[in-house]
């Protein structure tokens, strides 16, 4: 995946900035590779009731397998969408985004 | 999770009709209660107007006592009446087809045991391999070859027990053809148990019925051709057995399901009359052993469609008792109604009601026509995660509810024409006659929920409507259309049959008014059957944006023999009926429409009155924009009306938007929102040469824009200017010199 692109921080930034609607095309590809990961341990959003906070899963091997839950808990959808780029970008390109 | 749950044993009713009402508790409370409410909006979410019903007095209003109801799903062929079986020897035979061994159980292909637990099968053990299953009222035994079948091929399965030698012979031959190399088993096996004698009493095809547990043993995948005979094979005899079967014993039974095929009947062909009936609707009108290609309409060659595929997960009716009766009194207002059902324990279900007006007497000149068909579709479905491709798809991360968990455990409340079975095989039948737990306000914007939000703003504009349904179109014709001068659709009308087609055609030929309010209409033909109420059948084909298509062969209706797939592989395109089609979906981001010059035009001048001329045409609503999620445009080729005016346009789609598969003849890199202009919605208008007229919004998004700053916005504006001209008596004329903008 490094050789996607050389420099690939920006494309982390402009997901920051807007998780849904318009991305560059360098941008479109890495989110096409990490929504693209396998269905065992895929990860997904659980919220029982609307307005309630968003908790992180995986799902299990199989559909017929239960989800497990991560521990984390997001209040929006947009801080959900980032903490998920962060997990699969380590998953990527193998090291952590060094933005907060 | 889900305390309590229900269904009325039909979608629709009328004043007078008395709809029948099953519950099931599973939080363990005795009794529950049911409240009838008038159902006005069902978003309650932090951005919509929010949950809103009003309360209704009814004769079932109150406290019922109740249990949990337990479901039976699972195909199969019950046999009322199959001769008895004594004597020393026996011998089954069948082509089989396993789908599902990865569950790594007992299948049975047909049975026959007896309230002692004495018992006989032809099976497959866990591993799939073919042979006898035997009980003798003590003890069971499964006496199988050494071979495991694979999943997806066809073989012979010819099991012969010989008691008085103590031996089982078993042939297990690939019949499917092609290049795969099969072994073939050709075993005898030591038997210790004699042969049970049972007098005449049930059988059952593709499961067991063990008198303690009920059906249990489902076989998943396809069988033809079961038959049972008295006496046993030598083993020449054995090597010699092709089908159709000329075996030289005498036969007990012998189904030949290549007859009936259109309907649930099967029909033992070996003189001893022990006809059967299929339950939880099999799929018919599937492919057998020897078909490779001959034909695709089962109708033309019965006999090379003689397979009937059994899932362990089919469901057409839980049959549940009633636990309330509601006699719809005769003045009661034509609506969206639902029994909310609640418990002392907190659990709360809202089972809709669609309501008609009284046949012949419409209360309104304007109806909604609720899109029962679609709803019936998407019932329960699992689609979303369980398919890898929903997340890519979407463009955004997946969010699981209540009921989505719910759903994922419970199996046995059936899928949806969006989910495959557990054996990997499309769904094509869906019923009405389970608790469709996606077909209830307070879930999430789609179909029946985002369609509240057109009841909303009607309730909230103080028009006077009808609700009318597919399902009654589909029985009534355009008898049930006539009284109205303007009907609204719902957000994403999809699913229609020949019958509902020809009614809203034949409606608008005789000067009505459609207001097309959603995205995504009209695109797949299903079919119904009298016999089975409820239940709608779809035979997804080559084309069209689809989760699955059904195998080559398989694409004519079993209830019909309509061929099925997109009414666009039809003959019958979308965008011929209501000047627009499905071209891209995509559902991270909804967006907004700009006005065309063609909106300009004194045609369109009612529709554009009080809004601005460099509006952007809804740039807000709950779902981020009025076009979004599924998008239709106009199509002169696929027979958009030349006179049309294409009013707006959506501009400004994401990535994730894509075009739709029937739109490209081949792939190529250019299919998204930002690259390809097929992307968009389009708001398009014409006349009729009827006097009426057609207005279609192009997007699944536009109703969820309606409520927008207290109903007072451009995308209400526009709708209430259609609704209102399209009810004045006024007729509308076909342009002399206004060719329109196509």
């Amino acid at each position: 995946m490094d050789n996607l692109c050389q420099d690939v921080a920006h494309l982390a930034q402009e997901f920051r900035a807007r998780p849904h609607g318009r991305h560059s095309a360098d941008l479109q590809r890495v989110l096409n590779r990490m929504r693209s990961e396998p269905f065992a341990g895929r990860y997904v959003l659980v919220q029982e009731h609307k307005g309630q906070p968003y908790r992180l899963a995986q799902l299990g091997a199989t559909p017929l397998d239960p989800i497990s839950y991560t521990g984390d808990t997001f209040v929006t959808l947009d801080e959900a969408e980032w903490a998920v780029f962060k997990l699969r970008w380590r998953r990527l390109f193998g090291r952590d985004l060094m933005i907060g | 999770m889900v305390g309590i749950m229900g269904y009325w044993d039909r979608l629709s009713a009328r004043p007078g009709d008395a709809p029948e009402l099953k519950v099931s508790i599973e939080d363990g409370s005795p009794s529950f209660r049911i409240e009838v409410v008038r159902l006005i909006c069902g978003d309650d979410g932090p951005s919509g107007p929010g949950f809103k019903t009003r309360s209704i007095a009814s004769e079932v209003n109150g406290v019922h006592p109740g249990r949990r109801q337990a479901i039976a799903i699972g195909s199969y062929v019950h046999v009322p009446s199959l001769n008895a079986i004594r004597g020393e020897a026996i011998t089954f035979a069948a082509l089989v087809m396993p789908t599902w061994l990865g569950k790594r159980a007992t299948q049975c292909i047909v049975s026959r045991q007896h309230r002692s637990s004495k018992g006989m099968a032809l099976a497959i053990d866990p591993a799939g391999r073919g042979g006898l299953w035997l009980h003798d009222g003590t003890s069971e035994i499964l006496v199988t070859c050494d071979v495991a079948m694979r999943e997806g091929a066809w073989y012979l399965l010819v099991v012969s027990f010989d008691a008085s030698v103590a031996k089982v012979r078993i042939l297990q031959r690939p019949v499917g053809g092609g290049q795969r190399i099969e072994r073939e088993a050709m075993e005898d096996r030591s038997f210790g148990l004699p042969m049970p004698s049972l007098p005449a009493g049930a059988a059952t095809i593709a499961a067991r019925h063990d008198p303690g547990a009920g059906i249990v043993a489902h076989f998943d995948g396809r069988i033809e051709a079961p038959a049972i005979f008295r006496g046993a094979l030598e083993a020449d005899q054995l090597a010699r057995v092709v089908h159709p079967f000329e075996i030289d014993l005498p036969a007990i039974a012998g189904w030949d399901f290549s007859r009936h095929i259109g309907s649930a009947d099967v029909a033992d062909v070996s003189g001893n009359d022990s006809h059967g009936r299929c339950i939880n609707l099999p799929t018919r009108a599937v492919t057998g052993h020897a078909w490779h290609g001959q034909t695709m309409d089962w109708r033309a060659r019965p006999d090379l469609f003689g397979a009937i595929h059994f899932h362990s997960d089919d469901l057409e009716d839980c049959g549940w008792g009633t636990d309330a009766t509601w006699r719809l009194p005769v003045e009661i207002k034509s609506g969206v109604y639902a029994a909310r059902l609640t418990t002392d324990r907190g659990a709360e279900d809202l089972v809709p009601l669609f309501i008609l007006p009284p046949k012949g007497r419409n209360g309104a000149s304007l109806a909604f026509l609720a899109s029962t068909f679609t709803y019936l579709a998407y019932a329960n479905s699992h689609h979303g995660y369980e398919d890898p491709l929903s997340e890519p798809a979407y463009g955004t991360l997946l969010v699981l509810d209540r009921i989505d968990l719910f759903l994922k455990e419970r199996r046995d409340l059936g899928v949806s024409l969006y989910d495959r079975h557990r054996d990997g095989s499309g769904s094509c039948y869906s019923s009405a006659r389970r608790p469709i737990l996606n077909m209830r306000p307070k879930r999430r914007i789609w179909n029946f929920n985002a369609d509240l939000h057109i009841i909303d703003w009607l309730e909230e504009s103080g028009m006077d409507y009808d609700v009318l349904t597919d399902d009654v179109l589909h029985e009534e014709g355009v008898g049930l259309l006539n009284p109205y001068r303007c009907i609204l659709t719902g957000s994403h009308p999809e699913y229609h049959t020949t019958q509902t087609l020809d009614g809203i055609e034949k409606w608008l030929g005789g000067g009505g008014r459609l207001v097309y309010l959603g995205g995504n209409g009209f695109y797949w033909r299903v079919a119904t059957h009298e016999a089975h109420p409820g239940v709608i059948e779809v035979r997804r084909g080559e084309a069209g944006t689809r989760c699955f298509e059904m195998p080559a062969g398989e694409r004519h209706n079993q209830f019909d023999g309509e061929s099925g797939g997109l009414w666009r592989s039809n003959g019958r395109p979308p965008q011929r009926l209501v000047g627009v089609g499905f071209v891209a979906e995509g559902f991270d981001s909804c967006h907004w429409y700009e006005r065309t010059e063609a909106s300009f035009d004194p045609r369109a001048a009612f529709i554009f009155e009080g809004i601005a001329k460099d509006d952007r045409i809804g740039d807000f609503g709950i779902l981020g924009g009025a076009a979004g999620l599924e998008l239709d445009a106009a199509d002169a080729i696929l027979g958009t009306p030349t006179h049309a005016l294409t009013l707006a346009r959506s501009t400004g789609h994401s990535n994730v938007y894509l075009v739709t598969v029937e739109e490209m003849m081949s792939t190529h890199p250019s299919v998204d929102g930002l690259d390809n202009p097929l992307v968009r919605a389009e708001l398009v208008f014409f006349e009729t040469p009827s006097g009426g007229a057609i207005f279609a919004t192009g997007s699944i998004a536009w109703a969820a824009s309606l409520s927008h700053h207290q109903y007072s916005n451009n995308v209400a504006r526009i709708t209430s200017n259609v609704v209102c001209r399209f009810l004045e008596p006024t007729p509308f004329t076909l342009p002399e010199r206004s060719p329109g903008n196509l």
